[in-house]
């Protein structure tokens, strides 16, 4: 199966290495396998795999792994932009609907 | 409005733990069914709490699922002959992936449904096994603090929790990721398709009437001879945008949804000219109508998408907002001047 690759370069997705103790749930909870474990740290293989859904640092114990986290959805910065609030789709909560 | 398909069955008694089946009955296919063609999407829940499939005991896996009823259905449909227990978190009636990153499936409605159901008098072992999707929500190593449950993920998908089990609780690189294949994308289509019918009906009321204007005034007549490809290429556009890019997503050479959309959009108005041979000012001015909604509307589907990024999306919409409203604006104006002319 075709990997589908989004945008070049813009993930904020980033690793301390110094803070790293290479314990690996990072490459358990990582959707896009963006992690992998070398010589006893994790090492990011591809930043354009990441659609910072958080996974990763919301996992990572010693706080190695940084990540601005939101939803990549248009529908919901629009919705966003329009209240002057974050992005937010009409989604789950009261209205209960199965999106993002 | 609240579905009944085997709501007896769904509910788990205060004492005793429900038993559910693992396989589907046609209720559920008929009730997932709906949810797909966006009948009766609301409220398609679960009621939380710790069911059970075949005959569990002590030393049972136990699953954690969303009270989405899609996802419980998933999983239990993919569990043939385990025992196993399943733990419904209360997810607001999401789905595992949505509810984690909204912040339903977290930590703290893991701990809560872990200490409702008093799971640690039900089970010897401490070991509960979270869907990989929920770890943007649930924080493993705040669990085993909390409760003193081990909670591991498993895979993405539902199907390979047996192997993943058998496997000694390890899963593969390729269970680890989550994959978009054309089969998942066409299931999002309708609902998606649906979304955005209010603007839709609103274009195409507007350029039916916009079909009559001529220099005398408005004229019924050519209202009704004209608007025919206006009209079908507003479809058209709108068809291009929510059904063939993200039918053929991976294979058109732009990474952006907005550009997308928008090859689609162009391909499709083409066609849509040259099949009624209108004059160039008709065609620019609807062509760019065209190629606005499918830019819109393919943007719209990185929502529906597992791959983007709210960085990657604020990019993209940063220059083509601009470019998608230019283009329906100019090609209003060059479609009334069309008629005017």
């Amino acid at each position: 199966m075709k990997t589908m690759h989004y945008l070049k370069q813009v993930a904020t997705l980033k690793l301390d290495p110094d803070l790293c103790t290479g314990c690996g749930m990072c490459t358990k909870a990582c959707p896009h396998a963006v992690f992998e474990i070398k010589q006893g740290k994790a090492r990011i293989t591809d930043l354009d795999d990441c659609m910072e859904c958080g996974a990763c640092s919301n996992n990572c114990r010693t706080g190695a792994i940084t990540v601005k986290t939101g939803t990549g959805c248009a529908v919901a910065i629009i919705n966003g932009f329009l209240r002057g609030t974050e992005p937010s789709c009409d989604c789950g909560g009261e209205s209960q609907k199965n999106c993002c | 409005m609240t579905t009944n398909f085997n709501s007896q069955a769904l509910k788990p008694l205060s004492l005793n733990v429900t038993s559910v089946s693992s396989r589907l009955t046609w209720a559920d296919r008929i009730g997932a069914l709906k949810m797909r063609i966006g009948v009766g999407r609301n409220n398609y829940r679960v009621k939380p709490g710790l069911y059970k499939v075949g005959n569990p005991d002590s030393q049972s896996d136990v699953l954690v699922s969303a009270n989405y009823k899609l996802s419980f259905d998933v999983l239990r449909s993919n569990l043939d002959s385990l025992n196993v227990w399943i733990l419904v978190v209360d997810t607001k009636g999401v789905n595992v992936w949505c509810s984690a990153a909204k912040g339903n499936f977290s930590t703290d409605s893991v701990v809560k449904s872990l200490k409702e159901t008093s799971l640690e008098h039900r089970v010897q072992h401490r070991r509960i096994i979270l869907p990989q999707l929920s770890a943007s929500g649930v924080a493993a190593h705040k669990v085993k603090e909390q409760t003193g449950f081990n909670a591991l993920f498993g895979p993405v998908e539902a199907r390979d929790i047996k192997p993943y089990i058998e496997a000694g609780y390890k899963a593969t690189p390729a269970m680890r990721k989550v994959t978009f294949p054309m089969k998942e994308r066409a299931k999002l289509i309708p609902v998606d398709f649906l979304y955005e019918k209010y603007k839709l009906l609103i274009l195409i009321g507007l350029f039916f009437f916009l079909s009559g204007l001529d220099r005398t005034g408005f004229l019924f007549g050519k209202m009704m001879d004209s608007h025919l490809f206006p009209l079908i290429t507003i479809l058209g556009g709108y068809i291009a945008g929510i059904v063939i890019t993200p039918l053929f997503l991976p294979w058109i050479p732009f990474r952006a949804f907005a550009l997308k959309g928008a090859f689609w959009g162009l391909s499709i108005t083409l066609v849509i000219n040259r099949l009624f041979k209108v004059p160039i000012l008709d065609g620019v001015s609807m062509g760019l109508i065209g190629i606005s909604i499918a830019s819109f509307m393919a943007m719209n589907f990185t929502g529906s998408s597992t791959y983007t990024s709210l960085s990657g999306v604020r990019k993209e919409m940063k220059w083509a907002v601009p470019f998608q409203i230019a283009f329906i604006v100019v090609g209003t104006i060059l479609f009334i001047l069309s008629k005017l002319a």
